[in-house]
């Protein structure tokens, strides 16, 4: 913890130094997880039998949607300093709301969607009170939200669950674009990477957001609406949770008071390994979906040479160890050349 | 004269004060919820507070006292950790194995050894936190994977049960002193103990400092890195006898024992009072708050309350003990303030 500040200070420096566009492209944190995405790739695909293919391809991403759609306002939200722990208790909310909707009201399913947006919304905007407007720290208001939103799920779903959708539905949702393997929700999902990918890194509110994540001082005194940006971020992760909510019911057929739950830490845990820095203002779109994506291959081509899934959870925390220790230590080690360098200078007394 | 006639006086006013403090402390407050509840139940439902009703109570919260306790001594710190969760699974499953390898080991052996094996896993978690200097949230986030990796590789499909361990052993959560059950006086002791240490012990005030202004806390001499580390390992410890707890207490340990933990006890140790981002709150009131979160399960089973509703109530109650939190915390800042100009 004590060595944030410096790990941050030689981090931030880095890019600064670098000059041209393409080395920073090429060399940043987000192409690092990109590389290591392409890697696995291709080590799969030679040593993995049954890799390289298009089931591969079909089953590695329709269960990558679900964080992929999370992922993305949860990027933005620790880009600013702050976290949304409740994402999956949202959708585990809408999803149960889903259910009721449906099966016991009998609403059309076009209302039904409008009202699980909304419930998205309501729980969007109930975190973004209590962390923009009061002042809470997100971490333990997420936390109480978590237990919230999976709370009132099991109240409104009890322990029944509601597998009637129409079937025509629930085929789309696990379909596939022609022969390729690609689900057609990706197209969706796609629409909606771009949009947060555009606004996160070509508007001046994306811009703020990482100005936000340095010092929330400084931005506020540059003219950023800190507290309005932070809230309309947690409103966006309400919506979109609860899309990815709907999804899980349709892609599952099901919809159940434990929908989607758990899957928080799996969300963070790809962002992070995405390149986003836990202490916000760094990281990127590209590498958040690179992220995600790495997690779901490394762990779907380990499935497939013969890991039992729950021993795969190793390497999740592995990589996620890793991913944040790594550019750390890097970081360290360059401050202690510098030291070294600079040994006829007067030592700082650091006690450590 | 007029000295003697001072003297009383302040002193009666440092006394009230004194009582007074108690009264606005956090932990009385949560203390006075958890008395509001367990009267307000127990009017509503006579059988609540019966002679199994408290047992029950006791033998219920006792882990969860244990690792919130833990708990709290790390986020004091300013760091958390997640992987209590598995660290519990690894100990309580540890604990069924060696019965299993050894049926004729000392049941005080098993202790040792279930708590040198939490300690070691959370050392791990606080040497890779003070490291790479990277926040615990992280580092914990993905130790709770590997933890749990490691069980479920360990365990497989395989569960202990309650009847291959000796009954000695057993009857550890069943029996009781004084009506009170042996590991829910174990578990007082381990907040009394860790109280005094928070309270008293030059180790346990620096780890206020540390959480309250790390780099301060540096300049000022303290060993921040190893108090860290300390921190980490008493947490692993404590979890690690959660864990053994676990293992006389429940009738199974298997690869799934105590996932979803985490959160709940740090929604214990948030509701007991203890600030998330470090620096103050104590282990009684950690304690407090773990009592508070289990007893409100049996509470909303007495009351009648749809089991459907608990999780809610849970989730509202941590909201509402950290806006609590915050609007004290605004109160003392404008006293200090006015105090402040006073003074000046």
């Amino acid at each position: 913890m004590s060595n944030a500040t410096a790990t941050r200070s030689t981090a931030t420096a880095a890019p600064v130094n670098v000059k041209s566009n393409a080395r920073r492209v090429l060399l940043g944190r987000d192409a690092n997880t990109v590389y290591a995405l392409i890697l696995v790739v291709i080590l799969a695909s030679i040593f993995v039998p049954f890799f390289a293919g298009v089931t591969t391809v079909s089953f590695l991403l329709i269960d990558a949607v679900p964080i992929l759609l999370m992922a993305m306002p949860m990027a933005l939200i620790i880009i600013t300093g702050e976290i949304d722990l409740s994402v999956a208790s949202t959708a585990g909310l809408s999803a149960a709301a889903m259910g009721v909707l449906f099966h016991d009201a009998h609403w059309s399913l076009g209302w039904v969607f409008v009202a699980c947006l909304l419930v998205g919304l309501v729980c969007g905007a109930f975190n973004g009170i209590l962390i923009s407007t009061i002042g809470l720290p997100s971490l333990a208001v997420t936390i109480g939200t978590l237990a919230l939103f999976r709370g009132l799920a099991l109240v409104v779903i009890g322990d029944s669950a509601v597998a009637d959708f129409p079937v025509a539905l629930t085929t789309f949702a696990t379909s596939t674009i022609g022969g390729t393997g690609i689900p057609t929700v990706m197209i969706f999902v796609l629409v909606v990477i771009l949009i947060f990918g555009v606004v996160l890194h070509f508007t001046p509110f994306g811009r703020s957001l990482f100005a936000l994540g340095f010092s929330k001082e400084a931005a506020t005194f540059v003219g950023i609406h800190v507290n309005r940006s932070k809230f309309w971020l947690y409103v966006a992760s309400g919506v979109v949770s609860s899309i990815a909510g709907v999804f899980w019911v349709l892609r599952y057929s099901s919809a159940q008071s434990d929908s989607v739950k758990g899957l928080e830490l799996s969300v963070v845990a790809a962002v992070l390994l995405g390149g986003v820095s836990i202490f916000g203002g760094l990281g990127g779109i590209v590498g958040v979906v690179a992220g995600v994506l790495l997690i779901r291959t490394v762990n779907y081509s380990l499935q497939l040479a013969g890991l039992p899934d729950t021993v795969l959870t190793i390497v999740t925390g592995t990589l996620l160890v890793l991913s944040v220790i790594a550019p750390s230590i890097s970081a360290r080690l360059r401050l202690s050349a510098d030291r070294k360098r600079s040994k006829n200078l007067p030592r700082e007394a650091t006690a450590t | 004269m007029s000295q003697n006639a001072s003297a009383p006086i302040l002193h009666g006013t440092t006394a009230s004060r004194a009582i007074g403090r108690i009264f606005v402390s956090r932990e009385f407050s949560v203390f006075a919820a958890l008395a509001l509840l367990i009267i307000i139940t127990e009017v509503v439902n006579p059988r609540f507070l019966s002679g199994q009703g408290v047992k029950d109570l006791l033998l219920n919260s006792t882990i969860f006292v244990v690792m919130a306790v833990g708990q709290a001594l790390v986020i004091i710190t300013k760091n958390v950790d997640l992987s209590v969760g598995s660290i519990l699974g690894l100990t309580a499953f540890g604990t069924g194995s060696l019965f299993a390898a050894f049926p004729t080991i000392p049941i005080a052996l098993v202790f040792l050894i279930g708590m040198a094996f939490g300690a070691v896993l959370g050392a791990i978690n606080g040497f890779i936190v003070t490291l790479a200097g990277v926040p615990a949230l992280v580092i914990t986030l993905g130790t709770l994977y590997i933890y749990r990796g490691i069980n479920n590789a360990w365990a497989g499909s395989k569960q202990y049960f309650i009847g291959n361990q000796p009954a000695a052993f057993g009857t550890l959560s069943v029996q009781t002193i004084g009506g009170i059950p042996t590991i829910a006086i174990a578990a007082l002791i381990v907040v009394i103990i860790a109280a005094i240490f928070m309270f008293a012990t030059r180790a346990g005030r620096d780890l206020y400092a540390v959480g309250s202004d790390t780099d301060a806390a540096r300049l000022f001499g303290i060993k921040v890195n190893s108090r860290t580390v300390g921190a980490f390992t008493a947490c692993g410890t404590l979890t690690g006898l959660a864990g053994v707890f676990y293992a006389s207490r429940f009738n199974s340990v298997g690869a799934d024992t105590g996932s979803g933990f985490e959160l709940q006890i740090v929604a214990a140790v948030v509701v007991g009072g203890v600030a998330i981002f470090g620096g103050s709150g104590t282990v009684t009131g950690a304690a407090i708050g773990a009592v508070l979160l289990t007893t409100m399960t049996g509470a909303l089973a007495a009351l009648n309350v749809s089991k459907f509703w608990q999780q809610a109530i849970v989730g509202v109650l941590i909201i509402a003990a950290i806006l609590i939190d915050r609007i004290l915390s605004l109160r003392t800042a404008r006293k200090l303030r006015v105090s402040e100009a006073r003074n000046v």
